[in-house]
């Protein structure tokens, strides 16, 4: 994965530059602008909880292919607290609503997938998924 | 989509020839359309970006800009619209599964009103909600007695009427009409206390009637006074009897009394819904109303009864109960 466009969320200013990488590759893979808007936000609420809760971490972004599909894939790696219960909160109706576990509900419904592994204590990696339609 | 687009096109161009009324109408019907086919709000400044660049060419570059800066600010709008949908949904599942849940307790509370000679028995029991908080229970097994519990669970619902299907299960285990009130009242007492939530109380009202001799046996647990009315002297007794709430402490004693009954005497149980509905009005003083009012009733059947104070009473309400209502009357006859 060390290949990939990598931007260290360290300060407020990092969700900016990882909002503008993943921005650029969305309009280079061929998304509209509407799309280009909503991984683009995706990606400021994935960097946004590195920055709140976790204080480091990093976001990766891929392009990404399968059977003639192209896509974007954005991953939010951190050494933070982590989160409990991470399959419940992509629950439709769950409504315990923590900013953080609102700003992941955000990405689950401007992206096409996402998964979230999360160890209480160690961190949290989150991958969300965008195809080209 | 596509289609729609094009309509949009063509809708927001004739209303920059003609900024009528007629125009906009047509615009918020395709608005409609659009939410049906579950256009985002995002997706719809796009939409009128495009159009807007093909009907007017050479557009400044600031406004085409400003454009994208609102789609950017719309997917935030578009991400509440669609969890307000997704919550719609749930919503709705939650309503169906209450739905199920209060038909199995309705029927699971279902009371049928015993026919002894001797002795006329009227009931009604509305609930304010789906669920009913108030439960009358009838036992009459033997021909000789017959009971009849009023209860009444602080608290409405779903959490009393899964209370009340626990108190209707202590009722049945008692199994014989006979039992004494304060033996009754124990028993129950007991097994609440042990068995629910500390914030749960039930209120009782327990008599049993001695269809031989017509001497009427009652104890209450903390519920309203059941009223007496004596046909010969036409005048009411309250029959109150103390004892404090089921489900406070475990161990407590209940007393009972007896009264002797005589033709046409009747009485009348109830719980709080009936009497204290009406207590926003200053000086009105319910229980005296009721006495009057079933006195004008008398030469009616107890259902009669029950249904006509029902029926008046609600109607005094301006038809909005606010509490489970429920009256049962037993008139010798």
């Amino acid at each position: 994965m060390c290949n990939h466009p990598t931007v260290k969320i360290v300060t407020e200013l990092d969700i900016v530059a990882a909002r503008q990488l993943t921005r650029d590759m969305a309009k280079e893979i061929g998304f509209g602008v509407v799309d280009q808007a909503r991984i683009a936000t995706a990606t400021s609420e994935l960097a946004k909880n590195i920055y709140l809760y976790a204080t480091t971490g990093e976001i990766i972004v891929q392009k990404i292919e399968k059977d003639g599909q192209k896509g974007i894939a954005i991953t939010a790696i951190d050494n933070g607290p982590g989160i409990e219960n991470p399959h419940k909160i992509l629950e439709e109706g769950y409504t315990k609503s923590s900013a953080q576990v609102a700003g992941i509900k955000g990405v689950k419904r401007l992206m096409d997938s996402i998964q979230i592994n999360s160890v209480l204590g160690k961190g949290t990696v989150i991958r969300a998924e965008k195809w080209l339609k | 989509m596509k289609e729609l687009k094009v309509q949009y096109e063509k809708v927001l161009s004739d209303y920059l020839l003609n900024q009528n009324e007629s125009n906009l109408y047509i615009g918020q019907n395709l608005v409609r359309e659009l939410m049906r086919s579950n256009v985002s709000p995002e997706d719809l400044v796009s939409i009128h970006k495009q159009s807007l660049e093909n009907i007017v060419p050479n557009l400044p570059e600031s406004v085409l800009n400003s454009f994208d800066f609102l789609i950017e600010v719309m997917v935030h709008f578009g991400l509440k619209l669609k969890e307000h949908q997704s919550l719609i949904l749930k919503q709705e599942e939650i309503r169906i599964e209450i739905e199920f849940a209060a038909k199995i307790l309705n029927l699971l509370l279902e009371t049928k009103i015993p026919k002894p000679i001797g002795l006329d028995i009227g009931m009604v029991s509305v609930p304010v909600r789906k669920m009913n908080g108030d439960y009358v229970h009838f036992m009459h097994d033997d021909g000789n007695y017959l009971s009849v519990a009023v209860t009444d669970v602080v608290g409405k619902g779903v959490p009393a009427a899964l209370c009340m299907s626990m108190v209707k299960y202590g009722l049945d285990t008692l199994e014989y009409a006979n039992n004494n009130p304060s033996y009754v009242l124990e028993v129950l007492n007991r097994i609440i206390e042990k068995s629910v939530d500390d914030s749960m109380f039930v209120s009782m009202f327990y008599g049993r009637y001695d269809l031989a001799n017509d001497i009427f046996t009652y104890g209450s647990a903390g519920h309203e006074p059941a009223l007496y009315f004596n046909s010969k002297e036409q005048t009411y007794t309250d029959l109150d009897s103390k004892g404090l709430l089921l489900g406070v402490l475990p161990e407590i004693k209940y007393s009972q009394k007896d009264i002797q009954l005589s033709e046409n005497d009747f009485i009348i149980m109830f719980t709080d819904g009936v009497t204290e509905f009406r207590n926003y009005i200053e000086k009105f003083d319910s229980r005296t109303y009721i006495k009057e009012l079933a006195k004008s009733l008398k030469h009616f059947s107890a259902q009669e009864m029950c249904d006509k104070i029902f029926e008046n009473l609600n109607k005094l309400n301006n038809f909005q109960l606010e509490d489970d209502f429920t009256i049962v009357i037993l008139k010798k006859y």
